[in-house]
């Protein structure tokens, strides 16, 4: 291919991590969410497409974009907190298809409330006046707002891994994760650590789903296709790791950038490719535990 | 709801109606107190609002037909069908309408290739089918019957007059962004042809699947390429998130974003932003009324059934084709399907947007086609659109009936 410069390569590396940024996002949450609860979260795509709508609401409310990055997440990791409650938590125990058969079932609901609601057609979101517009970042003109995007995706990285890591609550939720029989006997409601680690993990998805609508807009069906692409993202992490989850983000986020600078029709395919090669080589993924699924 | 009403009581009476005669056949001929137009569109899906749309102008077509007194007393009716935006579906829907409700013609679809599922269905049967997509095959051999119509453009024709203005105004280095599927692979076919005669340098010609939700990862390559012209030949949903994306990415500062087909309901899903600057095609704008008196007349007409909105292109497309139906009907003095065709090949007419003509050879409507130019905010939400040039009909700027296969 000619054409390709050094600087057109470097653009290209960046344009790769931006994209990787929300698929970390949303695959931390994935995570999370497997890796305390045992729940593969179907409904997790259904959830980051609420928390754009969450904004979308927000916004036409007069709530600011940068409260919105606050209370959309909020809102929805509340409705996450209810369908634990509800929900989810009558499932524990049982086997890892029936939290996951419910929530498939939940996700349905959710976009057919939201096309009830807001319609079929998708609604605009326009990027907030601050982040319009194009930065120099030495090597070309950049987005400004997915630089943004970079930078919020780090900042919650840092956070809930200072959260998990260096806090008691952290400290109980690892716990919690490891063997909740003996949290149990320590005199923790493991039941109430559960409630709060699906509340995070569905506002996580739902912050990425704010953080993605300025770049496509709001629809209903936007969280159908991520939904697939983050799994790849988490199978190839390892199922339930987090660092797992933001490497592998990144890396899926690369591999597409890079395919499409050569051969663009292969670059959706390449996330599966990818895939394909690490399950062959490493079938926990990355930094999974083996047999974790079994 | 009132249309689900009516086809919950056409059931109704064509069952007790069945019960009595126990031939479905018999019960066509022996219910056939209305003239009725079976129309399969889209309702459910993405494009459920352009369906909508539909249902709402050729509503119209049927009101106006039966205030004017019908034929020979006889009324029009819509049977309104959703082909859920599947091939399958859209046909099983067609086989009803034809079989159990008795309809003496098919109108409508969205989708190229729901179109021409229709058509197959339609054309076995030998009932009249007029088409509103936008498609070059089914115009041609071997999709084509004698009972095939279609009032909607032809890729050849909407890429042709939105590259020969474009190329002509902008400049002749070009990169092509398409969908990678029929529409994409028709649309950008279009454009070479012409392009080719003006002499355009094609740059790259990239493309994306189907349904994708980001083009970041294309952007800084075709910014490297520095084209005159971008054309991003994609639809829909797919179309609002690449211009939202090129726009974020500065690409309109050099270049010029040209899109085949410009939707009204589009530019108002995704705000003037995305839009703003960008030039395309149209089989129609409502703001044509200024200088159009058959357009002003419909969309009056539209406004007073629909709180004072204007119908949108894919929208008018459902009258124009369900009114071109009635009124070869209205001409041949009945439904009978040999006698409406010979009405309606090289019919001329005139029903919202100028005149138009249903070429003999292959039925297509020879119809004008209008460039327009997205604006920024304008004085009403409607008011989305500058017309800057109208391509009046002519059946040069088609595939000739040759190319397509007929004699």
């Amino acid at each position: 291919m000619d054409g390709i410069t050094p600087d057109l390569l470097a653009l290209q590396l960046f344009t790769g991590l931006a994209l990787g940024a929300i698929y970390v996002l949303l695959a931390l949450g994935m995570s999370l969410l497997f890796g305390m609860l045992t729940v593969v979260n179907f409904a997790h795509g259904a959830f980051y497409m609420l928390g754009a709508y969450a904004g979308v609401l927000l916004l036409s409310i007069g709530v600011n974009f940068w409260f919105c990055l606050l209370l959309a997440p909020l809102l929805v990791g509340s409705l996450g907190l209810l369908c634990e409650r509800f929900l989810i938590r009558h499932l524990y125990g049982r086997g890892i298809d029936y939290p996951l058969l419910l929530t498939f079932g939940l996700s349905y609901i959710m976009v057919e409330m939201v096309r009830i609601l807001f319609g079929t057609q998708g609604l605009p979101f326009d990027t907030p006046d601050a982040l319009q517009g194009a930065s120099d970042i030495m090597i070309g003109y950049f987005p400004t707002y997915r630089l943004f995007v970079i930078g919020v995706a780090i900042v919650v990285v840092v956070a809930l891994w200072l959260f998990l890591e260096r806090t008691p609550y952290g400290l109980i939720i690892r716990a919690g994760a490891r063997d909740p029989q003996i949290v149990r006997i320590l005199g923790i409601d493991v039941a109430r650590v559960w409630l709060v680690v699906f509340g995070i993990g569905t506002g996580l998805a739902a912050l990425a789903g704010l953080l993605a609508a300025p770049l496509q807009g709001a629809s209903p069906e936007m969280g159908s296709s991520i939904l697939a692409e983050a799994f790849v993202v988490t199978v190839v992490g390892g199922m339930g790791s987090l660092v797992g989850a933001v490497v592998a983000g990144l890396l899926v986020g690369v591999v597409v950038a890079m395919t499409s600078l050569v051969a663009p029709e292969f670059a959706q395919v390449a996330i599966f490719a990818l895939m394909a090669i690490v399950l062959l080589i490493r079938p926990q993924g990355f930094f999974g535990r083996a047999g974790l699924m079994s | 709801m009132e249309m689900t009403k009516k086809a919950a009581v056409s059931r109704r009476s064509l069952l007790a109606a069945s019960a009595l005669l126990a031939m479905p056949s018999i019960v066509r001929a022996q219910t056939a107190d209305t003239i009725k137009i079976g129309f399969p569109v889209p309702l459910t899906g993405p494009y459920g609002t352009e369906a909508k749309d539909q249902v709402a102008c050729a509503q119209i077509a049927i009101s106006e037909f039966n205030e004017a007194g019908g034929l020979n007393g006889k009324k029009a009716e819509l049977l309104v069908r959703d082909d859920k935006l599947d091939p399958g579906e859209a046909a099983t829907r067609t086989i009803e309408l034809i079989e159990k409700d008795g309809a003496n013609f098919i109108c409508g679809s969205l989708s190229a290739a729901v179109q021409l599922a229709v058509n197959n269905v339609a054309k076995q049967r030998g009932v009249i089918y007029n088409s509103i997509s936008q498609s070059d095959q089914i115009a041609a051999l071997p999709d084509w019957s004698k009972t095939t119509f279609h009032e909607g453009m032809t890729p050849h024709l909407t890429a042709g007059a939105v590259g020969r203005y474009a190329f002509g105004k902008f400049g002749k280095k070009v990169v092509f962004l398409q969908a990678d599927y029929a529409y994409g692979h028709e649309m950008v076919a279009g454009f070479k042809a012409v392009g080719e005669k003006m002499g355009i340098e094609v740059l790259a010609d990239l493309r994306h699947p189907l349904g994708a939700t980001d083009y970041s990862t294309l952007l800084p390559r075709i910014q490297s390429l520095k084209p005159d012209i971008l054309v991003l030949v994609n639809f829909g949903r797919d179309q609002q998130i690449s211009l939202k994306q090129a726009t974020d990415f500065g690409l309109k500062k050099t270049t010029k974003i040209v899109a085949p087909v410009l939707l009204y309901t589009a530019r108002q899903a995704a705000g003037e932003k995305a839009f703003e600057g960008v030039i395309g095609g149209t089989s129609y704008y409502w703001g044509i009324e200024s200088t159009v008196p058959t357009a002003k007349a419909f969309n009056d007409r539209y406004r007073k059934a629909n709180e004072g909105r204007v119908p949108s292109d894919y929208g008018a497309l459902g009258y124009a084709g369900v009114r071109a139906l009635l009124e070869g009907a209205r001409r041949a003095g009945g439904t009978d399907t040999a006698k409406v065709i010979a009405a309606l090949e090289g019919l001329k007419y005139d029903f919202y947007k100028g005149p138009q003509e249903i070429r003999a050879c292959d039925h297509q409507a020879v119809q004008p086609v209008f460039i327009i130019e997205s604006k920024a905010a304008g004085a009403n939400p409607n008011d989305v659109f500058n017309v800057i040039s109208t391509d009046a009909a002519n059946a040069d700027n088609l595939v000739s009936c040759k190319d397509e296969g007929h004699v």
